[in-house]
Order: structure tokens, then C-alpha cells, then sequence
């Protein structure tokens, strides 16, 4: 069973008469690299600074280990934050800035060293420990941020959008490392990024926060595969939506009409009755570009290409006027695989890859929701 | 000719700037009496320069006032940029506004000002009233200089600090006074010369117990203009050319 290890319950917080976080709650296990993803202004880096004693709740409590922060300043709290744009020191050597946290805990000089060496030698640093930070490149000055923040050895370690600075290969270097580096330490982070491809190929458990609410909880799988709700859906990752009529319900199954086409699928958990109308959420991934002959499928026609070097990506403009994106892995029996524009073909899935959404009340305020991010 | 021209313009605009100051330098060196004639090298004027006791008096008076006045501006200044630059408070604007009334303001309403607060509320003509005076208007010039450097202060700064562990006094401490530490030194610098050669606040708020430098020259000039001055003038000359470079380096060494 997984410990939890810091404990959020109805954290609220108003900015200016304005709801940042409202009643939130949240458990982070121990050992686990959890990551808060949301559009800017959804209150993940609030939460953030919340839990590192920057900004005090309104009301609720924050709770490490059965200890009670919530009204302990940042000094006190045994955790530590790697800043957005790393806030190192200008005026200390990369010694001294990752020898700060100690020298406030007031450790002797030997151990002062030997612990800084070993958190430099951990980012391959250890070369660099007498230069200023403006002598370091952004990356290794994310680093030294990193080296300076685990030095202390915290439960948890915080990381407010450590990467967005760097360059996309960098990026992906420092990913990488920040996994293999949670790894080694066994230290708790929370991870706050915008990016939701970064959210996905790091984290064990993913939190997708809008408004100041959690909107879902779970591993990247369950958020990609299994959305909870269409804000979810359309932020994490691309996503067709195929407007969907309840037929007739079954044990196990439903039959939906998808533009004329009747379609057994899996029975969702959310209750159904006929004549229902639903979203048909299919990742680009799992649609199928059939031939325009074929007797199943959606006719429509072929109005971009994109080669991706591993997957033609393609939209396909339904005969409504509405658009379908298909990604499609290259056939080695078939490398010549292409499209022409304004090619007719026909759209389809295999049963069972889609996921079904009940309709939502406020469907229009996602929309303003994602143009935002 | 068109190459020549621009050249020749040149050298004329420097002549004018430094041959008057090349004068000073080259007649306090000169052993004639009379300000026009070259009587051969010598170093007489600084000599009776220095034992001129008024005159060294004087001298001394001034450098201890400048160096207070810039001393207790630094602070002040200093402490009144943080509270600007930190909090947000209803008189914020207003204060920051006075700061700059006070820079605007010619300088012999403050002068004239000043005399009659300190006439009303019975401070004695003398260090205090000049130091209290001289901090009046080094002030705002302090506080410029540092919100300047804090306008550009990353304010992840103290927080990481404070993550690290960190009270509010040792941040304060170990990184905010370092990081804005060449924005006070160039305060204090603009102060200490700011003091050093005020005449016009001076004039209203001395008195005969306290003789400051820049009025010594101004009565002694007045009643004829004698060799010392010269030597006066290149001392102090050479005293502000240390203080420029020694500003410069501080503003290059904190741009590293």
C-alpha cells in the first residue's frame, strides 16, 4: 500500500476577491513523481507555492507526514523548490549557492563539502563549482538549481516549471535526468509544467487542474486513454470528437449512431439512456483511413498532409464540414504510403479504441478554457 | 580638407573643456605671486596651503560631513527604497512623488526652506543643521539609485533563500543587501560628492561654529583670487577623478 506522504484538504485560496483554488484536496505518495498540469491561471503554481510556505491558504490544511505545515513558514518546511527561472544567487560561486541550504542548517565545513561535491557530481557539475552563475549555460544552470534544491535532502522536492526556459532537445536531456535523478534519491517531486507531452513521458501520477479544481487524478495512461471529461480530453493530447445518439442499451454494450452509422460499443460507466446524445472521443492514433469503397466508415476528404518522419498525419474534412485527424504509422510494405489532397477516403475505428463522454452543460467554456494555454 | 575638419572641431571642443582646468593645474605649480606671470616651478601654494589652518579646518569639516551625510542617506534611502519597492500601501505614490519634489525643487527654496524650520524649531546653525540638511537632499538620489537596482531584482531571490532555510534576517543579510549592495555604493558615492560641493543649502544653513570647504573658497575668492585656491583646486580635482574611477569599478565589477 502506498503511504501517503503530504496531504492536502480544502485548500482555498482568493486572490483579489478571485477563487484561485477552491476546496481542493489532495494526497501525494511517498516516492512518487506526481505532476500538476494545467493551462496558465488554472492554480497549479499557486498550489505550488502553497505547499512550499510562500503564500497561506485561506482555509484548509497542509499536512507532511501527519505534521501539520499549514501555518509553518518556508524556512521550517522540509521540503525545497526548484524555481522557474532558477533563482540562483548572482553573487556566490556554484559552491556556495548549493552550500547555502546547509550552511543555514549550520552543518561543519567538512561535511559542507563533501555533501556539495556529491550533489554537483550528481548533475556533472563538479568541474564548475568555482564559477559565477552567469558563466553557465541555461542548463547547467538548471542544475545547479536542482543540486542546490536536493543537497538538503528533502522529503519532497518541488519544481515549478524548471524546463521551460531550455530549448526542446535540452528539454528532453533534462527530462531524462530529473527521472533518473527521482530514481536514485527516492525524493517525492511535484511537478508543475503546462506541457502536457512532458506531464505524460515523466510522471507516475498525473493532476489535471482548471479553475482551481482538480479535473482528473491518475496514472498518464488513465488521462489519456480514459479522460474523465472533455476539458481533460482536449487539453491532454489531440483528440476527435465524434458527436454520437444513444440506440439501444445492452448488458455489456450500447449501439451508437455515429453519422449514420450504427456502432456497437463497450458500455460506459456514466448511466445512458436511449436516445442519449454523446461524445465519440478518438485519439488521432486509433482512426482508420479506409479506402472511399469501402462499405463501413465515414466519407470525407483529404485536406492536409504532414509527413512526420515516423507517421503521416493527415486532417480529413468530413462531408458536414467537421474535421478528423489521423496519424498513421508508415507501412513497410508499403513506404511510398501517401495522400493526395482532396482525395476521397473513408474515416472509421475499430471497436472498442473509443471513449465515451457524456454531453456537458457548459461545452463552450472548455473551448475559452484551452485557447488560453 | 573634409578629413581634417571634423578632427580640428574636436580638438577645439576638448581645449575648451580642459584648458581652463590645465591652467589650474599647471599655475598651482607656479612660484610667481601673481596669478598671470610663470615664475618657475614650485610647490609653495600647497605649502602655505597646508598651513593654512582654516583652510585644513575646513577641509577636514567638509570630508567628516560628506562622509556622514552620505553615510545616513545610504541608510535611509536605502530602507525607504525596500519599503517602496516591497509593500503596497496606500501613500505609496505620494511618497515616491515627494521624493522627486524634493529633487526638482530649486535649490534655494530648500535652502531657505530648511533655514527657517530649523530657526522654528531651534536647531543650533552648525554640524547638525548642515548634516541634517545635506541628508534632505542626498536622499532622494539614494533612493532612485537602489530602486533602480531592485526594479531589476528577480523576487525568487529571497524566496529561495527562505526555502533554503533562511530567516527573513539572513536572507536579508547574505542576498538581498549583497545583490543591491553597487546600487548603495553608487548612492553613497553620489551623496558623499553631492555634500562635497554643495554651496547654496550650505550658505543658509552654516554657522560660525562649523566652516565647511566650498564656503571657504567662495569668501576667500571674493576678496581677491590667491595662488592657494589653485593647489585647492587640483587637490580636490584629483580627489573626484580617484572617486569616478573608483565608481566605475564598482559598476564594472557588478556587471560581472
Amino acid at each position: 500500500m502506498k503511504k501517503t506522504l503530504l496531504s492536502l484538504s480544502n485548500l482555498s485560496k482568493q486572490f483579489d476577491g478571485k477563487n484561485v483554488l477552491d476546496s481542493l484536496n489532495l494526497d501525494i505518495y511517498d516516492g512518487e513523481f506526481i505532476t500538476l498540469l494545467g493551462p496558465s491561471g488554472c492554480g497549479k503554481t499557486t498550489l505550488l507555492r502553497l505547499m512550499a510556505g510562500f503564500e497561506h491558504p485561506d482555509a484548509g490544511t497542509i499536512t507532511l507526514a501527519g505534521q501539520d505545515l499549514t501555518g509553518t513558514p518556508p524556512e521550517h518546511r522540509p521540503l525545497n523548490t526548484v524555481f522557474q527561472h532558477y533563482a540562483l544567487f548572482p553573487h556566490m560561486s556554484v559552491f556556495d549557492n548549493v552550500a547555502y541550504g546547509l550552511k543555514m542548517e549550520k552543518r561543519p565545513k567538512e561535511e559542507i563539502r563533501e555533501r556539495v561535491d556529491e550533489a554537483l557530481a550528481m548533475v556533472q557539475l563538479q568541474d564548475f563549482k568555482g564559477r559565477k552563475p552567469h558563466q553557465l549555460s541555461g542548463g547547467q544552470q538548471q542544475r545547479v538549481a536542482i543540486a542546490r534544491a536536493v543537497v538538503k535532502r528533502p522529503r519532497l522536492l518541488l519544481l515549478d516549471e524548471p524546463l521551460s526556459a531550455l530549448d526542446y532537445k535540452l528539454r528532453r536531456t533534462m527530462q531524462g535526468e530529473l527521472k533518473r535523478l527521482q530514481r536514485e534519491l527516492g525524493i517525492t517531486f511535484v511537478f508543475v509544467t503546462h506541457d502536457q507531452e512532458e506531464a505524460l513521458s515523466m510522471s507516475d501520477r498525473v493532476v489535471v487542474l482548471k479553475d482551481g479544481e482538480v479535473q482528473q487524478l491518475g496514472t498518464p495512461r488513465e488521462v489519456y486513454e480514459r479522460p474523465a471529461n472533455l476539458f481533460t480530453a482536449r487539453f491532454v493530447g489531440e483528440t476527435n470528437f465524434f458527436p454520437g445518439e444513444v440506440e439501444s442499451i445492452h448488458d455489456s454494450a450500447i449501439t451508437v449512431d455515429v453519422f449514420g452509422l450504427k456502432r456497437t460499443l463497450r458500455r460506459p460507466d456514466f448511466p445512458v439512456r436511449p436516445g442519449q446524445p454523446l461524445h465519440v472521443l478518438l485519439r488521432p492514433e486509433d482512426i482508420r483511413v479506409l479506402d472511399p469503397a469501402d462499405a463501413q466508415g465515414v466519407a470525407g476528404k483529404i485536406i492536409e498532409r504532414n509527413y512526420k518522419g515516423s507517421t503521416l498525419d493527415s486532417v480529413i474534412q468530413l462531408e458536414d464540414g467537421s474535421e478528423v485527424l489521423a496519424s498513421e504509422f508508415f507501412d513497410e510494405d508499403d513506404p511510398a504510403f501517401d495522400y493526395r489532397l482532396g482525395e476521397p477516403v473513408k474515416v472509421s475505428w475499430v471497436d472498442g479504441w473509443e471513449w465515451l463522454l457524456p454531453e456537458e452543460a457548459d461545452e463552450s467554456v472548455h473551448e475559452d478554457a484551452l485557447t488560453d494555454a | 580638407m573634409t578629413r581634417w575638419l571634423p578632427r580640428v572641431y574636436l580638438v577645439l571642443v576638448y581645449l575648451m573643456l580642459y584648458v581652463p582646468i590645465g591652467v589650474l593645474v599647471v599655475f598651482s605649480f607656479n612660484d610667481s605671486r601673481s596669478g598671470y606671470t610663470w615664475g618657475g616651478l614650485s610647490l609653495r601654494w600647497y605649502q602655505s596651503l597646508f598651513h593654512n589652518n582654516a583652510m585644513v579646518e575646513a577641509m577636514w569639516n567638509s570630508l567628516w560631513l560628506a562622509l556622514s551625510a552620505a553615510t545616513v542617506s545610504t541608510i535611509i534611502g536605502a530602507l525607504t527604497a525596500l519599503a517602496l519597492h516591497r509593500y503596497r500601501f496606500r501613500a505609496k505614490k505620494v511618497l515616491n512623488g515627494m521624493l522627486f519634489v524634493v529633487m526638482m525643487s530649486p535649490e534655494i527654496v530648500l535652502a531657505i526652506s530648511l533655514l527657517a524650520l530649523f530657526l522654528l524649531v531651534g536647531i543650533q546653525l552648525g554640524y547638525l543643521s548642515l548634516l541634517l540638511a545635506h541628508v534632505t537632499f542626498c536622499l532622494p538620489f539614494v533612493v532612485i539609485t537602489v530602486m533602480a537596482r531592485l526594479s531589476g531584482f528577480d523576487e525568487s531571490l529571497p524566496e529561495a533563500a527562505r526555502d533554503l532555510g533562511a530567516s527573513d534576517f539572513t536572507m536579508t543579510r547574505t542576498v538581498l543587501i549583497p545583490v543591491i549592495m553597487p546600487a548603495l555604493l553608487a548612492g553613497w558615492l553620489l551623496g558623499f560628492t553631492l555634500s562635497l560641493d554643495d554651496v547654496v543649502v550650505s550658505t543658509f544653513v552654516s554657522g560660525p561654529s562649523y566652516e565647511i570647504l566650498p564656503l571657504r573658497i567662495y569668501s576667500m575668492v571674493r576678496v581677491g583670487l590667491k595662488p592657494e585656491v589653485n593647489a585647492l583646486g587640483t587637490l580636490l580635482l584629483v580627489f573626484s577623478l580617484v572617486m569616478l574611477m573608483l565608481s566605475q569599478w564598482i559598476l564594472i565589477r557588478s556587471k560581472r
